[in-house]
């Protein structure tokens, strides 16, 4: 008994096959998918989504954030590719609007913090995904 | 012989452009087939994004995403994607005329316009025409990233939030083929259309966090999501565009250079053929 799965972002698709389980980051907290799970739609975290697949090793996909929608059949999580947050959406309004008054240069003020946290965050749950992967490479 | 030495310095300035011009079209022939490719790899995320709203349309009627409702209009906004560069024929100019049309009738109707601009054409065009521009985004590259528009999207959604305007279009061209790019205009919200086809159900999602926020959220990447496709689309138009236009030039430019040959030629044939006659002539004298 298996499960679709679809990793797509805005700009390729990552990943589509079968698989006997995934877990994602959702919001708040890790979920683990099976197949025939209730219909389910959540926002993702920063972190790694795990696909455990028949027979193979389990493929680990780093994502930003993004949509999960869960179907008894079919995964499909809508992968961010741009680190989201409210602030830094905002702070990149702005940033268009600054540019279309002026047409100029970009002159950058003060660091934004809510973006080096949310960059910090993604750092991290990179990093992890590459130890594991190195991990298992050496097994 | 000086009209013949005029004309070999022609031939050699034109034999440069030419070697130009051919250059750019290989060029623009092998980035079109990259950006063709990018613009195929969009696709499956905007139709899982179309699939899930549709879902979310039919699972929760009482929710209505303000994206969804039509209102009276006063106010258009314009998202115009166009390139940054030129030497691509009439790519901008086509899709700016159209666009003039267009919003001549919006401007009969009384209602005024925002502007949007994505690339530095569209950019300069609206900047000698007037008009408002609130939003830009320019020098994209060749391999756009979604985060570069993502501000410039939301200056226009923030718009429509907060009823300065009233409806947004995307202006962009459509890769039709190769040879041929259809500049057109499609409406981004409010949302109609495909995205909110009916198939019967009776589910609900469990929502985390809330259905509003998800809904929310969901809506702005799909707006996102066309645009972001308006732009990879318009890039391989541009390719294809640059690549017609610089075979065109390469032709014309091989054209000229047959005619300046011929005329060389014929000057080099009437220099030697004067000179011949001279040295008979004053053969014939001693």
């Amino acid at each position: 008994m298996t499960i679709h799965v679809d990793i797509v972002s805005a700009e390729q698709e990552i990943f589509s096959g079968p698989a006997e389980m995934v877990v994602a980051p959702a919001e708040y907290g890790d979920v683990g998918i099976a197949p025939r799970h209730a219909q389910m739609l959540t926002r993702l975290r920063p972190g790694e989504v795990r696909i455990k697949t028949e027979g193979a090793e389990d493929q680990y996909i780093y994502v930003s954030g993004g949509m999960l929608e869960v179907q008894p059949h079919v995964v499909t999580v809508l992968a961010d590719t741009a680190l989201r947050a409210k602030d830094i959406d905002e702070a990149s309004a702005m940033a268009a609007k600054e540019r279309a008054e002026r047409a100029l240069t970009d002159h950058k003020a003060d660091i934004d913090y809510a973006k080096a946290q949310a960059e910090l965050a993604e750092a991290v749950a990179q990093l992890r995904t590459l130890r594991r992967l190195r991990n298992t490479g050496r097994a | 012989m000086a009209g013949a030495k005029e004309i070999r310095t022609k031939i050699r300035s034109i034999q440069n452009t030419q070697k130009i011009t051919s250059a750019m079209q290989m060029v623009a022939a092998s980035k079109m087939r990259r950006a063709q490719e990018r613009m195929r790899a969009t696709r499956p995320y905007a139709k899982r994004m179309r699939e899930v709203i549709s879902h979310l349309a039919q699972a929760h009627p009482e929710y209505h995403h303000p994206y969804l409702g039509d209102r009276p209009v006063k106010r258009v906004g314009y998202i115009i994607v166009s390139s940054d560069r030129g030497l691509c024929g009439g790519l901008n100019n086509n899709l700016f005329r159209r666009l003039l049309r267009d919003m001549k009738e919006w401007n009969d109707q009384g209602a005024e316009i925002e502007f949007c601009v994505i690339g530095n054409k569209a950019l300069q065009f609206f900047k000698r025409t007037g008009g408002s521009i609130v939003a830009e985004a320019t020098q994209i590259g060749d391999q756009p990233g979604i985060e570069s528009l993502i501000g410039t999207v939301k200056v226009m959604l923030d718009g429509f939030d907060e009823g300065r305007l009233d409806r947004i279009f995307l202006a962009s061209n459509e890769f039709v083929n190769t040879m041929t790019q259809e500049p057109t205009i499609d409406q981004l919200v409010p949302i109609t259309g495909e995205a909110v086809d009916e198939i019967k159900h009776h589910w609900d999602y469990i929502y985390e966090p809330d259905s509003k926020q998800i809904v929310d959220a969901l809506m702005v990447r799909y707006i996102e999501s066309l645009v972001y496709q308006g732009v990879v689309e318009n890039l391989a138009c541009e390719q294809g565009a640059r690549m017609v236009a610089m075979k065109a030039a390469s032709d014309n430019a091989g054209e000229l250079i047959g005619e300046l040959q011929l005329a060389y030629n014929k000057a080099r044939q009437a220099a030697i053929t004067q000179e011949l006659s001279e040295i008979v002539a004053g053969a014939a004298a001693v």
